[in-house]
């Protein structure tokens, strides 16, 4: 009897792993190839890792490191999510309309952009699972009503957060007063570690995995798949809703006009960190690295006189060819 | 008239682990309309395959009109005017008849690319008149009855001008009147000096429409009767084969044991049509019967897989409703999916994940995953059911069938489900670990779980089921228990369609 008692517990510490890194090996060769890059950059532009410039590309990171975060749990369900772009600017249009029109306080004008982001993916959710919409349709329409919506409510004019002084320091102050070290990178990185421990150690986490790995087993096995959709789309549209507060912070204000185009960057850096968009795998570190090596890449070129024009272009490239090796790669296991 | 039209010499043809048609003969002579029967997996629709060039043949020779012919591919079929019609129709719903027809091989104007509707209608209305067919060739084939889409790939056929059709069971999908319909067409072809190769399970039907029946068994050709000699009786047997010796199962000892699970008339869709059964508590209940018959459906329908139209559900005596697999799991149900691949394993997922699976809320606080907790459980089911994987970090898909199954069961133990209900338990698995899962069955049932076994395997539910349910085209048509439960038996209660008080009619 001790036997088998005291078995099962050492077998435990050679079981133990979290869901989170389940493929070590790729986030490695991610990991070298942005290093890769660095050097490369670095070798041309020494002044590519100094420390202020180091810190312009985390802080570049931040708006769409956010957006990938929450987009990255969808793609683990094998869905998509392309509303993140205009729901951002939509929580933070509504975040000022709760700030000068409304006259809340700072911290209920931030915590309600958070509840529209959020609203505004638990509606993505619903169109999803109880309405059977194709992903790329429910969240396509969601883009075009919450852009819609943000002109109307803002009247195609920005609206400033000049009434909470203190607003702007949320994103650009300085953390500690530490020169350079902006608040929004410790926020980047708070949420990360935040979306790492949910996607790790929740059941959000391990049912976002199994909905994309084989959903109707998941709904045999006597899971409410159609309300864990809705979560995951919600806490999606919540870490719109954080992208958000960074983005109006950084701006000081709300463009209505922006946020088109940011859910494709913020897909592209989910899928260069090697996440699969049929779903059922990846890592919140991948899509963390993929944020990274976008906007590294962007300063890079930038640095090097590279126009505009061709940064997309290259970016683009970059994209196509991180797909088709981890393409490779799955082939060849 | 007696000339053989076609004839296949000793073909044989293997899949890996399976010698799916050995040493097999078959012909077929002008104007006739030759059956092939025989259970699941007797590899009528197999030898078919290779005919119509859907699969190649490892050895033996194919004659039409007394010449060799290579038959590589569907094309070099339909050459030799060899076509097959397949149960599941290959029609695109959103053309018309015409289009459908005449798919590949449009006929074309002058000037190219341009298509000519007109010849293509009228081409259509020909072949159609000619079967005394009334189907209008514009209308979309996805407008049409299923009876008439069938029709449709008749014509099709037609217009290859094929001497010889395959129809692989025709009218399991069709009324009587349209079974009529179909006949009818089936004599014309006849008089018209065509061939036909009918692929069914009912027996009756035969008997009326087929010159001659060819009985296949385990891949085998076992002989051939003219069907105004034979026997339905005598078919039958001959489908089963000799009785192979299986070790029964132990009779039921405890039959006072209480009701786990009652159906009572339940129904949903096409098939299944006014079930009620019961199962106790300690016992294994089988569910016989052809593919098709319903069995699955059953399952699927008392698990809220899929919707069922009416119908009472019993769990220990309390009616419950059950409307999704949530409500399901909760009244202590498990089903254990005959295609494990599909509804059972997330395949990317690990051994450990899949066992939680359904039991999350038992292995989470606060939605923090209880890892150790989760760990602890999964290697105590391992070792109980004996899964064998390096680690429970192994992603399921790298697991045997044997152990898959092992670990859907351990789902299902996890959650302390009491009524199990597995479909095609053993299906491509190996023999060594058959076993395993026989005696696992036998262990559960002892500790008070009451099972239902769904087989197309008779030597399966003879040796794992105490009390035996025949389906038959959504029905339940008979109930066997202890000595009465035997390959000929099960097989005469799934064939028959036409039962008066659950006494066979024949």
């Amino acid at each position: 009897m001790t036997r088998t008692s005291d078995k099962p517990s050492k077998k435990i510490n050679d079981n133990k792993m979290t869901s989170s890194i389940r493929d070590r090996s790729q986030i490695v060769i991610i990991l070298g190839i942005y290093i890769l890059m660095i050097l490369f950059f670095f070798i041309l532009k020494p002044n590519y890792l100094s420390y202020d410039n180091i810190m312009t590309i985390l802080l570049a990171t931040c708006v769409n490191g956010l957006l990938a975060l929450g987009v990255s749990f969808v793609i683990f369900t094998g869905g998509i999510d392309i509303s993140v772009g205009t729901v951002m600017t939509f929580s933070s249009v509504m975040s000022g309309i709760a700030l000068n029109n409304w006259g809340l306080p700072l911290p209920l004008v931030i915590l309600f952009g958070f509840l529209v982001g959020a609203f505004c993916g638990a509606v993505n959710g619903f169109g999803v699972a109880k309405m059977y919409l194709p992903p790329f349709i429910a969240t396509m329409a969601m883009q075009m009503i919450t852009k819609g919506l943000s002109l109307v409510v803002s009247g195609i004019k920005p609206i400033y957060f000049t009434a909470a002084p203190g607003y702007q320091n949320i994103a650009t102050g300085y953390f500690l007063g530490i020169p350079g070290f902006y608040n929004a990178i410790v926020i980047l990185l708070v949420i990360a570690v935040i979306a790492y421990i949910i996607f790790s150690k929740t059941i959000i986490g391990r049912f976002a995995l199994a909905i994309g790995s084989n959903e109707e087993a998941t709904r045999l096995s006597g899971v409410k798949t159609d309300n864990w959709k809705i979560a995951i789309y919600s806490l999606c549209g919540l870490f719109a809703g954080f992208a958000g507060l960074i983005m109006s912070s950084r701006l000081n204000s709300a463009q209505p006009q922006l946020g088109a185009g940011y859910e494709l960057e913020a897909i592209a850096a989910a899928v260069i960190g090697g996440n699969s968009l049929n779903g059922g795998e990846g890592s919140i570190t991948g899509t963390i690295l993929g944020a990274l090596i976008i906007s590294s890449l962007t300063n890079g070129l930038r640095i090097m006189s590279v126009p505009t024009e061709l940064q997309s272009a290259i970016v683009g490239l970059v994209l196509a060819l991180a797909v088709y090796f981890d393409k490779r790669r799955r082939i060849n296991e | 008239m007696d000339s053989k039209v076609l004839e296949m010499r000793n073909i044989s043809k293997s899949f890996p682990g399976v010698k799916a048609l050995d040493d097999v003969s078959f012909d077929l002579k002008a104007g006739e309309v030759h059956a092939l029967v025989g259970e699941n997996g007797a590899g009528k629709s197999t030898l078919m395959k290779v005919l119509a060039g859907i699969y190649s043949k490892d050895s033996g020779a194919i004659l039409i009109n007394g010449n060799e012919v290579k038959i590589e591919s569907v094309r070099d079929a339909q050459r030799l005017g060899i076509v097959m019609i397949h149960q599941e129709l290959n029609l695109m719903n959103h053309l018309t008849v015409a289009e459908n027809i005449f798919i590949g091989r449009e006929y074309k104007k002058k000037f190219p690319l341009f298509l000519d509707a007109g010849k293509q209608i009228k081409k259509t209305r020909e072949i159609f008149s000619e079967l005394n067919i009334d189907i209008d060739p514009t209308v979309k084939v996805g407008k049409l009855t299923v009876a008439k889409q069938q029709m449709v790939e008749i014509a099709k056929a037609l217009s290859y001008d094929s001497k010889i059709l395959i129809m692989d069971e025709p009218t399991a999908s069709l009324t009587d009147s349209e079974i009529e319909d179909l006949f009818r067409i089936v004599r014309t072809l006849k008089e018209e000096g065509r061939s036909i190769i009918y692929i069914s399970h009912r027996l009756e039907e035969l008997k009326i429409i087929s010159d001659r029946i060819t009985v296949m068994r385990d891949g085998r050709y076992i002989d051939t009767v003219k069907t105004e000699e034979a026997d339905i009786d005598d078919v039958i047997k001959m489908m089963v084969g000799r009785e192979i010796f299986v070790k029964k199962q132990e009779p039921f000892k405890n039959e006072d044991a209480p009701v786990a699970l009652k159906v009572e008339n339940l129904s949903a869709g096409r098939m299944v049509k006014n079930v009620s059964f019961h199962v106790r508590k300690g016992e294994i209940l089988g569910f016989a019967g052809l593919m098709g018959a319903g069995r699955t459906e059953v399952a699927r329908a008392i698990f809220a897989a899929e919707n069922y139209e009416s119908g009472d559900i019993y769990i220990n005596g309390r009616k419950v409703k059950i409307k999704t697999p949530n409500d399901a799991v909760k009244a202590g149900i498990a089903y254990l999916s005959e295609d494990r691949r599909r509804y059972g394993l997330a395949l990317g997922m690990n051994v450990d994940e899949n066992i939680s699976m359904a039991n999350m809320k038992k292995f989470s606080k606060l939605l923090f995953i209880d890892f150790k907790k989760s760990f602890t459980n999964s290697q105590m089911q391992r070792e109980k059911l004996d899964i064998r994987t390096p680690s429970l970090k192994q992603r399921t898909k790298f697991l045997s069938g044997g152990n898959q199954q092992k670990v859907v069961l351990a789902k299902w133990l996890t959650r302390d489900s009491e009524i199990i209900i597995f479909d095609e338990p053993t299906r491509g698995i190996d023999v060594g670990a058959k076993n395993e899962i026989y005696k696992l069955l036998n262990n559960l049932a002892q500790q008070g779980k009451a099972i239902i076994v769904i087989s197309s395997e008779l030597p399966e539910i003879i040796r794992t089921c105490h009390r035996v349910l025949v389906m038959c085209e959504g029905r339940i048509t008979g109930e066997l228990i202890g000595d009465e439960i035997d390959q000929n038996t099960i097989m005469q209660y799934a064939i028959k369609r036409d039962i008066n008080n659950g006494r066979l009619s024949s």
